[in-house]
């Protein structure tokens, strides 16, 4: 008689139910898809949360326009597969709304993706966005709720979050308000590629080592793309690289592995000495409390 | 279950002053669960405050505000794993205004860490932070006796804090029916002395490391040995479906919350009492056999039977009481005091439902766990009530089961989740 779960199986099941939740208690959901790793679980979590129905929910993509073109491929093909709804709403759009205007040409639009979200929310009067982020991803998270209220400003204050306790979840909100769900909030790095392995879930391909040209910039690895062109005396490498995280491309990085599969991934996971965003994302290194500060922006 | 390994949850009690975010720094640090970078940003900040050596606390400290005022103000959760266990310590701040922080983080876990500072020996805050763990449904305990170091490693001092203490826990009447455990553990966790390595100071301890202590913790959810509850979330008719099988399909999704059931089974569902038996489990569009506490699965019935979202399917003898009236101990979460005139809604399992408090019989002070009468209930206190509902729940008391035991009281104006309770006598 079968009496413990695994921590994968125990994850999942907290997962979908939380999902459940979402879907029982929210009017209009959605749930927020990039083609990266962790929404992907999310994908997998809603199809054991909600099979043989549809979702209950459709999936958006926020693009920022700066991407790789694989990972786009591969979020296509993923929605035909689940035969499941897809809504893209684009940060160029903004930018020709003049909703966002950016500092400078080639400046990283991840953060102005908080703007188009908030313009996707109201125009289709979402109550909910359930998202991929994990508690363990950055300090400012790691206080974050399961649902995570947000004003009508799209706000998120640290100091106004509502107590969850046991596995009540409180997702109610008025007219104009939103709830971030995060079913993999209790996620590390680590289980997010256990579950990828033991699910045998399908990755856009730059999650694996490739030969990519790059730039050593700043002790960070820069890939050499139209958007992220190399500075004069700058040399350009052609090596093995994999990325860990998938954005836009002028704050993701990769980095140097020979990783070429799930298995591999997992061991040089527990190898490694450096933080998934401290080694990949070039926008969270500029200040500690960079990410609490888009959080409370609007940021999800 | 492909893998054997298992999942605890735990809080830590305790104050700054006790080291416990030293501890949890600690922990993660020994377990090789902080990397290289995160070490670099907080070798930084500790230079900038003038530290000589790395603050492991400054770990913990996660948001802005906080890091300025220099205490903690919320619950933070942290991970960290070994090979055979995952760990998810919720860690709140101890001070005596933060009541409700450490009953929101005791209401998740399966153990609970009570520092005591060994030059300090036991306190005020040891007594409440006791109490809240045994209030909230914790039944193990690990008494972690820090700063060994600054007392010369005395053994002396070290047996009778453990004897005071034990005399301590027993003072405290609460969840009497339920057999606890209780280890002590002399510890630093500054030089990392017992945590998860065991330095030659403290030869005349033989006991485990607390990192030892921690992975032979029962983890099993004692839940699965209850009765079987599964309250059901979301009802799945796919009907406008292409797939003609699909046409009549009709599951229920939910949590197991407690016990266990199979196919074939026979189920009672609440609160419209009809009975039916197991016809097929699912976990997405795996068939399996027997679903156990706390699998999140879809269950489909041999017979039509109206149910939806609130209703709860139970075994047939051991039913949980539907009612409308219950007494429960509460903590009150809210800056904005208890109003008894109003209606306020209570989110209990997958059910909604108005909610009045009737009578407010007492409040606790958490400092002497003596009763005081009062009328009023405010921020940070426990209290005793009488809850009249409009529409019946199906539950049981708490220490019986925290999942059907407990509830959270919603302010419908604001929506804020204002206060958390825990059923202790159904009538």
């Amino acid at each position: 008689m079968q009496n413990e779960l695994s921590h994968l199986d125990w994850l999942e099941a907290e997962a979908i139910h939380i999902m459940r939740e979402v879907a029982g208690q929210c009017s209009n959901p959605v749930l927020l898809f990039s083609g990266g790793k962790d929404s992907l679980c999310l994908l997998r979590i809603a199809e054991k949360a909600f099979r043989p129905g549809k979702f209950p929910f459709p999936l958006m993509h926020i693009d920022t326009g700066h991407n790789y073109q694989e990972v786009i491929d591969f979020r296509d093909k993923k929605v035909t597969e689940l035969n499941e709804r897809l809504i893209v709403r684009s940060v160029e759009d903004s930018m020709a709304r003049g909703t966002v205007k950016l500092n400078y040409e080639l400046e990283p639009r991840n953060k102005y993706q908080s703007i188009t979200l908030l313009e996707a929310i109201d125009e289709f009067k979402f109550d909910c966005c359930i998202g991929g982020a994990r508690r363990d991803e950055e300090k400012a998270r790691a206080k974050e709720r399961i649902m995570s209220f947000r004003d009508s400003f799209g706000q998120w204050d640290p100091k106004n979050q509502r107590p969850e306790l046991w596995d009540l979840y409180n997702a109610m909100t008025h007219k104009g308000e939103n709830i971030r769900a995060f079913p993999i909030s209790n996620w590390t790095e680590m289980d997010v590629w256990q579950y990828i392995e033991r699910e045998q879930l399908e990755l856009p391909s730059i999650y694996f080592a490739h030969k990519r040209d790059i730039i050593r910039r700043d002790g960070a690895i820069v890939p050499v793309t139209d958007v992220t062109p190399p500075k004069d005396g700058e040399i350009v490498e052609n090596i093995m690289v994999r990325f860990r995280t998938v954005g836009d491309i002028t704050c993701t990085a990769p980095v140097e592995s020979h990783a070429d599969d799930v298995q591999k991934i997992i061991i040089e996971t527990a190898e490694s000495r450096i933080s998934e965003r401290g080694a990949t994302r070039l926008d969270d290194q500029m200040s500690e409390a960079s990410m609490e500060q888009r959080k409370k922006e609007g940021y999800f | 279950m492909d893998k054997t390994d298992s999942l605890l949850r735990f809080i830590t009690c305790g104050s700054v002053d006790d080291g416990k975010s030293t501890l949890i720094g600690r922990l993660l640090y020994d377990s090789k669960t902080i990397l290289s970078d995160t070490l670099n940003q907080i070798e930084k900040t500790s230079h900038k405050r003038g530290l000589s050596a790395v603050d492991l606390s400054l770990l913990t400290d996660g948001l802005q505000a906080e890091r300025e005022q220099g205490i903690t103000i919320d619950v933070a959760y942290r991970y960290f794993s070994t090979p055979t266990r995952k760990y998810i310590i919720a860690d709140s701040p101890g001070h005596e205004q933060y009541t409700r922080n450490m009953v929101t983080a005791a209401s998740t876990a399966q153990a609970a860490i009570i520092l005591i500072d060994a030059r300090k020996g036991i306190l005020t805050q040891t007594k409440r932070h006791t109490y809240l763990s045994k209030l909230l449904g914790i039944n193990q305990f690990v008494v972690a006796v820090n700063k060994m170091d600054l007392v010369n490693y005395d053994q002396e001092i070290f047996n009778s804090i453990v004897k005071e203490y034990k005399a301590l826990f027993d003072g405290i009447s609460v969840n009497k029916n339920n057999q606890f455990s209780i280890n002590f553990i002399p510890m630093s966790a500054l030089n990392g002395d017992m945590v998860v390595e065991r330095l030659e100071n403290m030869s005349w301890y033989q006991g485990d490391t607390l990192l030892e202590i921690l992975e032979n913790v029962d983890s099993q959810s004692t839940n699965s040995n209850l009765a079987f509850r599964y309250p059901v979330q979301y009802v799945c008719r796919p009907r406008d479906s292409e797939n003609k099988e699909l046409h009549d399909f009709r599951s229920f999704m939910g949590r197991v919350e407690s016990g266990r059931i199979q196919v074939g089974d026979k189920i009672k569902s609440l609160p419209s009492n009809q009975e039916s038996t197991i016809k097929a489990i699912y976990i997405g569009d795996q068939l399996i056999n027997e679903a156990i506490s706390p699998q999140s699965v879809s269950i489909l019935l041999n017979d039509e039977i109206d149910i939806s979202r609130g209703d709860m399917l139970t075994e047939l003898t051991n039913t949980p009481s539907i009612t409308k009236d219950f007494n429960a101990t509460i903590c009150w979460l809210s800056e904005e005091p208890l109003n008894q005139g109003r209606v306020y809604k209570i989110m209990h399992t997958s059910k909604i439902a108005k909610a009045k408090i009737s009578s407010i019989f007492d409040k606790i002070d958490v400092n002497t766990l003596s009763s005081i009468e009062s009328e009023k209930i405010e921020t940070n206190d426990i209290a005793n009530i009488r809850v009249n509902l409009a529409q019946p729940i199906m539950s049981d008391n708490y220490f019986d089961n925290r999942k059907t035991g407990s509830f959270i009281i919603v302010d419908d104006s604001t929506n804020h989740t204002v206060a958390a309770g825990m059923i202790n006598n159904i009538n």
